[in-house]
C-alpha cells in the first residue's frame, strides 16, 4: 500500500501499540528550553527518575534572554533564576546545553537545523508549539506540554493518538516580493486558525519544491497557527545539500547511507490523505495581518475588514473586538497604516536569508523618523554570518538596532516589548492581544515587508520597492 | 494525578472564540519555575485594568461567576502556545471542566495531564448552554465522566464523547509515565535496533 511521508515516519517509531490506546512512539530528538522545562525536571527529581537518553536531548536558553550585549548582567532576577535553573538541571541530568555564553546559542528552532540535529525521518519534540518548524526537513516534529516533556525525559517516548493527514499542494511560483511568509499567512487566512486541528499537514507542489530550506522552515513553523499538530515537507536534494557538512549530520559513507534512506521517505504516488487542498500562488500579494489572530490577514493592497460584512456571528464579534483592540477603522487602506515599531526576528523569520533579504530593502536608506526598528538574529551563528557579510552595518547605518540572538519581542518575555498602543510591523508568528507587550498592536508580515515599512513609516507594497 | 470522576459546579460563560493561551496566561508569568500558584495570573490582561483593579467588563469578574468551576467557552479554545501554564492557571483558579465546541490540540492534551476534563459539544449544544447560563443566575451543571453525561437541574441532559483511554486515565488518576514504564522492555528492544541518526 502506498504510504504518506507521515505514515512512514510514524510506523518506523512505534514502540508499542495496543488496540484502544494511543501508540507509544519513540522520540529521536528532544529539544529543551528554560521556560517549559523546570517543572518537568522537578517532577523527575521528586519521583527519583533519571533522564533516559541525555544523548538525544539538547537544551538552549532563548525565550527570556536579554538581547543586549552578552557581557552585561541579566537584571531581571526571575528570568535569571529560570536560566540558571536550566543550567543546573542540565548539569545534574547530563544534558548538553548551549547556554548564554555559547557561540551556538539561539532560538531552539533555529539552532536545531543549523547544527544538523534536525534530520529527515526523525521524530522531534520540544515544549514549544513552533517545533513544527523542523518538519521542513521531512521530520515529524511537534510541540508538547510540560507533563509530556517530563514523560519524554523519563522514557524517551510519548503516548500519541494517530493524527489525520492533510496535504496542501501549492502550485505556481511565488511572484517577486512575495515570500514563504506570505504563503503561510495566506494558507492560515484561507483555512482558519483551526483549519488543520487534528491533522499533520504535508506541504507539497511546485512552489514548495522551489523553496530553500529556510523558506520551508518559515512555512512549517506557522503550521501550528492553523491548529496543525505538525507541518512536513518531503526531503529532497535541497534538504540533503543543506545538511551536508553540518556538525551533527552524518559524515562520509554514513551520510550517503542516510541520503539513501531519506530518499525513501517522500509520500508514495497514490498515497491517500484524509484531506487535500490545492492553492495557486502565481498571483499572491504580500500579506498583512489586521487583527488579533494569524487568520485575520489581508493583501497589502487591501483594506481593514468591515465586521458587518462577516456572516458568521462568532467571527463578526471576534473581528469587532479585534479592530477595537488594534485601534483600526473598517475600510482603512492597509497602506495608510502608520507604524511605530519594526521587529525583524523570531523562529519564523530570523535566519540568514531573511536578514539578507531585509538588508537589500534598507540598503542605503534610513528608518523613517518616529519609527524604532530592531533586528534580532535567530542564533549567534546567524549573527556572526550576517556580520561577516556586513549586514549589521547596513541595518545600523539605516538606524536599526542590531541585537544578540533570542526570542526577544516575538513574545516579550525579555525587556524587548511594545508599549500600549504602539503599532508594530513584525516578522513573528502571533498577533494575539498583548503578545508583544500589553496593549501592543502587532501586524504580521514578511521580513522584506517589515523592512520596507520601517523605511516608509507605514505599510507599503514591497513589490513596487525601488 | 488526581482523578476526575464526577463534578458538580457553577458554570461561567466566556462567550468568545479562539481564546488563546497568551490570554489565558500572559508571558510575564511564565518565568516562574513552580507548577502552582497561577490563580491570580489567569486571564490577567483581560481581568485587570492597568491600575491593577478588576476590569468590570470582563466576564469572569461578574459576581455571579465567583466560585465557578466549569468554564463554557467558544470554539478553538486554548489555541496558540504549548504552555501547560494555561491549564495550571485554570486549575488553580478553580476550573475542573471546560466545555467548548472545539479545542486546540496541545491545550486539550495538557488538560488531561492535570486531571481536568475538556469536553467537546456541538456548536448548537454549546449555544444552548450559553443561553441557559445567561437566563439563570447561579446556573450549575453536573459532569459525570463514567456516564459521559452533563446534566442540570433544569432538565438538560447532554452526552459527550471521550477517548476511552483518556477516560480511564482520568477516572483512575493514572500516571502516564508509570504506565509507559510498565513496557520498559519494549523501549529497550526498540532502542537495540533503532536507526542511528547521530554524527558518525
Ligand atoms: S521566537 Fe517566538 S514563537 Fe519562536 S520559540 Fe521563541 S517565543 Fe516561541
Amino acid at each position: 500500500m502506498p504510504k504518506t511521508l507521515f505514515e512512514k515516519i510514524w510506523e518506523d517509531h512505534i514502540v508499542h501499540d495496543e488496540p484502544g490506546k494511543p501508540a507509544l512512539i519513540y522520540i529521536d530528538c528532544h529539544l529543551v528550553h528554560e521556560v517549559t522545562s523546570p517543572q518537568a525536571f522537578d517532577a523527575l527529581r521528586l519521583a527519583g527518575r533519571r533522564v533516559r537518553r541525555p544523548d538525544l536531548t539538547l537544551a538552549t536558553v532563548d525565550h527570556n534572554v536579554p538581547t543586549w550585549s552578552r557581557s552585561l548582567p541579566i537584571t531581571d532576577e526571575i528570568s535569571l533564576k529560570q536560566i540558571t535553573r536550566l543550567e543546573t538541571n542540565c548539569r545534574e541530568f547530563g544534558i548538553p546545553l548551549f547556554g548564554l555564553d555559547s557561540p551556538q546559542q539561539g532560538i531552539v528552532h533555529v539552532i536545531g537545523p543549523e547544527l544538523g540535529f534536525t534530520q529527515p525521518g526523525m521524530t522531534i519534540v520540544c515544549g514549544d508549539s513552533h517545533t513544527s518548524t523542523h518538519g521542513a526537513f521531512g521530520a515529524l516534529a511537534f510541540g508538547i506540554g510540560t507533563s509530556e516533556v517530563e514523560h519524554v525525559l523519563a522514557t524517551q517516548c510519548l503516548l500519541q493518538s494517530r493524527p489525520s493527514t492533510f496535504r496542501i499542494n501549492v502550485e505556481g511560483g511565488l511572484p517577486n516580493g512575495v515570500t514563504a511568509k506570505d504563503l503561510i499567512l495566506y494558507i492560515i487566512r484561507t483555512i482558519g486558525t483551526d483549519g488543520a486541528t487534528g491533522f499533520v499537514v504535508e506541504y507539497s507542489g511546485e512552489a514548495i519544491r522551489r523553496m530553500s530550506m529556510e523558506e520551508r522552515m518559515t512555512v512549517c513553523n506557522m503550521s501550528i497557527e492553523a491548529g496543525a499538530r505538525a507541518g512536513m515537507i518531503a526531503p529532497d536534494e535541497t534538504t540533503f545539500s543543506y545538511l551536508q557538512g553540518r556538525p551533527q549530520a552524518p559524515k562520509g559513507a554514513a551520510f550517503d547511507e542516510a541520503v539513501a534512506y531519506w530518499k525513501t521517505l517522500p509520500s508514495d504516488e497514490g498515497a491517500a490523505f484524509d484531506r487535500e487542498l490545492t492553492i495557486d500562488v502565481s498571483d499572491l500579494a504580500p500579506q498583512v495581518s489586521w487583527g488579533t489572530n494569524p487568520g485575520m490577514v489581508t493583501d497589502v493592497t487591501g483594506s481593514v475588514i468591515d465586521p458587518d460584512a462577516i456572516s458568521d456571528e462568532n467571527e463578526r464579534r471576534a473581528a469587532r473586538r479585534a479592530l477595537e483592540y488594534m485601534g483600526l477603522q473598517p475600510g482603512t487602506r492597509i497602506e495608510d497604516l502608520q507604524i511605530d515599531r519594526v521587529f525583524i526576528g523570531s523562529c519564523t523569520n530570523s535566519r540568514i536569508e531573511d536578514l539578507r533579504a531585509a538588508a537589500r530593502i534598507v540598503n542605503g536608506k534610513s528608518v523613517a523618523s518616529g519609527v524604532s526598528a530592531m533586528v534580532v538574529p535567530g542564533s549567534q551563528q546567524v549573527k556572526v554570518q550576517a556580520e561577516l557579510e556586513g549586514l549589521d552595518r547596513v541595518f545600523r547605518d539605516a538606524g536599526f538596532d542590531w541585537r544578540e540572538s533570542g526570542c526577544s519581542m516575538c513574545l516579550g518575555m525579555n525587556p524587548d516589548i511594545l508599549r500600549p498602543g504602539e503599532r508594530c510591523a513584525s516578522t513573528s508568528n502571533r498577533n494575539f492581544e498583548g503578545r508583544q507587550g500589553a496593549g501592543g498592536r502587532t501586524h504580521l508580515v514578511s521580513p522584506i515587508m517589515a523592512a520596507a515599512a520601517a523605511v516608509a513609516g507605514r505599510f507599503v507594497d514591497v513589490r513596487n520597492w525601488e | 494525578m488526581k482523578p476526575f470522576i464526577k463534578h458538580e459546579g457553577l458554570v461561567a460563560a466566556l462567550d468568545r472564540v479562539n481564546v488563546d493561551t497568551d490570554q489565558i496566561i500572559p508571558k510575564q508569568f511564565l518565568k516562574r519555575i513552580e507548577r502552582t500558584g497561577f490563580a491570580d495570573c489567569l486571564f490577567f490582561d483581560w481581568r485587570f485594568l492597568a491600575d491593577g483593579t478588576p476590569n468590570p467588563e470582563f466576564e469572569l469578574n461578574q459576581s455571579r461567576y465567583i466560585g465557578a468551576s466549569i468554564l463554557l467557552a467558544g470554539a478553538n479554545f486554548g489555541c496558540g502556545s504549548s504552555r501547560e501554564h494555561a491549564p495550571w492557571a485554570l486549575n488553580d483558579y478553580g476550573f475542573r471542566a471546560i466545555i467548548a465546541p472545539s479545542f486546540a490540540d496541545i491545550f486539550f492534551n495538557n488538560c488531561f495531564k492535570n486531571g481536568m476534563l475538556p469536553i467537546r459539544l456541538s456548536e448548537v449544544e454549546v449555544r444552548d448552554l450559553f443561553r441557559r447560563v445567561a437566563e439563570n443566575e447561579g446556573y450549575r451543571l453536573t459532569v459525570d465522566l463514567s456516564e459521559q453525561m452533563i446534566t442540570g437541574d433544569d432538565g438538560v441532559e447532554l452526552h459527550f464523547d471521550i477517548d476511552p483511554f483518556r477516560k480511564q486515565c482520568l477516572l483512575e488518576g493514572l500516571d502516564d509515565i508509570g504506565l509507559t514504564l510498565q513496557v520498559e522492555d519494549r523501549i529497550s528492544a526498540y532502542e537495540s535496533h533503532r536507526r542511528n541518526f547521530g554524527a558518525a
